[in-house]
């Protein structure tokens, strides 16, 4: 084997585990990443190659003569946009568009990018979907505008702490708490009338969706370990929000 | 109900998830869409029937479909599109109610209420996977059929 070959090989396999990176912690499911790192793969004559995909980490073994790489996963968040651009990546070079180092430094591109729309942009986002959803469960129209208010105030309560602590339990717990607290004292101050549908249409924006459709997805593939880790996600977060309003209604 | 209305709602509530969760620019209206059709099937289906189960996966198949056919169009992953119309169906006002009585320590209706969410959950994740695999099927059989028209297969 020559030293070009060498380097070569060397940079496939951190292409292939970059890609598998980003789009684990970008939200994608299992499946998907182990299919695009696969087919990378295969677009460059490696064809026994084996991964194993965990939301904690990506083993990718090449074939029997180079040795097994390891990266490890340790931000999650839900960016679908950089699912995409790696998808898209993953295309063309299996389409043979793109060379195997034209594929690396656009993946470098996308890792070092901020692709998410501003802070406020998202916070005006949940507080539309706070307000729609509150129609749409059978609320009252004049429980509105504090629908609006209240899923807007818990998605950035949510988003400041997670930037600051990184602890998702504690900053979904203090959200759903202070989204419970302002209810219960817009409904008892005779402002709104109904606090069970305020509550839900407000928490609606915390609600780990994207989690529990990932879990149940990855069960029914097969993917055992992926599958239970992040259904235990789904369920801390879940429990987290339940935990917060508990604590106010118990009061 | 008001079904223009609740049209609108869900188009723009499906829209708007698909900002927080940072779907591709241009697939943002076709989100909409997606979570539109399924919140209107799961609405026709539970007023039709009074079975929310039975209307959670019938709205979870048509939009697990139509995410399949808009990934397809656009060439991105399916995820993208079947996310943010999964998320109105998700059962939040049972969970809250399960939670809500087990706070007020009502422990025989708090296990009533959960163990529907637990039901309704599932039949969303049903009515995506059914959707996924009888899509791969007929993808599929259509793929081999186009091979044996231009006599690509020999059989």
């Amino acid at each position: 084997m020559t030293q070009v070959g060498e380097t070569r090989r060397e940079l496939a396999l951190d292409c292939f585990l970059l890609a598998g990176r980003i789009m684990m912690e970008s939200g994608a499911e299992t499946y998907r990443v182990e299919d695009t790192m696969i087919r990378m793969a295969g677009s460059q004559n490696m064809v026994n190659s084996h991964c194993f995909v965990t939301p904690a980490g990506i083993m990718f073994s090449p074939s029997e003569e180079l040795a097994t790489r390891f990266v490890r996963i340790n931000n999650r968040s839900t960016d679908l946009e950089r699912v995409a651009l790696v998808n898209s990546v993953s295309r063309k070079l299996v389409a043979g568009e793109f060379t195997l180092q034209q594929a690396y430094d656009e993946l470098m591109t996308i890792d070092q990018t901020n692709y998410r729309f501003h802070i406020w942009v998202q916070t005006l986002a949940a507080s539309i979907t706070s307000a729609c959803f509150l129609i749409l469960l059978g609320g009252s129209w004049i429980d509105l505008p504090f629908a609006f208010v209240f899923g807007g105030t818990g998605f950035i309560i949510v988003e400041t702490i997670l930037e600051e602590t990184r602890v998702k339990i504690f900053a979904e717990f203090i959200g759903a708490f202070i989204v419970g607290i302002l209810a219960s004292i817009a409904v008892y101050s005779g402002f709104a009338t109904d606090l069970d549908t305020l509550i839900i249409g407000s928490l609606m924006p915390l609600v780990p969706g994207l989690l529990i459709t990932n879990a149940v997805r990855d069960l029914m593939a097969g993917h055992f370990v992926s599958g239970l880790s992040k259904g235990a996600e789904a369920f801390l977060t879940a429990f987290a929000i339940g935990a917060g309003i508990a604590v106010v209604l118990s009061f | 109900m008001n079904w223009p209305l609740e049209a609108f709602l869900s188009f723009l509530a499906a829209g708007a998830f698909g900002v927080i969760f940072n779907t591709p620019r241009r697939t943002l209206v076709s989100c909409g869409l997606v979570g539109m059709s399924g919140w209107l099937i799961y609405r026709t289906f539970f007023l039709a029937f009074g079975d929310s189960v039975q209307a959670s996966f019938a709205g979870a198949f048509v939009v697990s479909i139509v995410a399949h056919l808009l990934a397809k169009k656009f060439r991105m992953p399916m995820i993208i599109f079947s996310i943010a119309g999964i998320i109105p169906l998700v059962p939040g006002s049972k969970a809250y109610n399960a939670m809500r009585n087990i706070v007020e320590h009502n422990y025989l209706e708090a296990i009533s209420f959960a163990s529907e969410a637990l039901m309704v959950s599932g039949a969303v994740a049903m009515g995506l996977v059914f959707a996924e695999v009888m899509m791969q099927l007929f993808f599929k059989r259509q793929a081999k059929r186009i091979q044996r028209k231009m006599g690509l297969t020999q059989e």
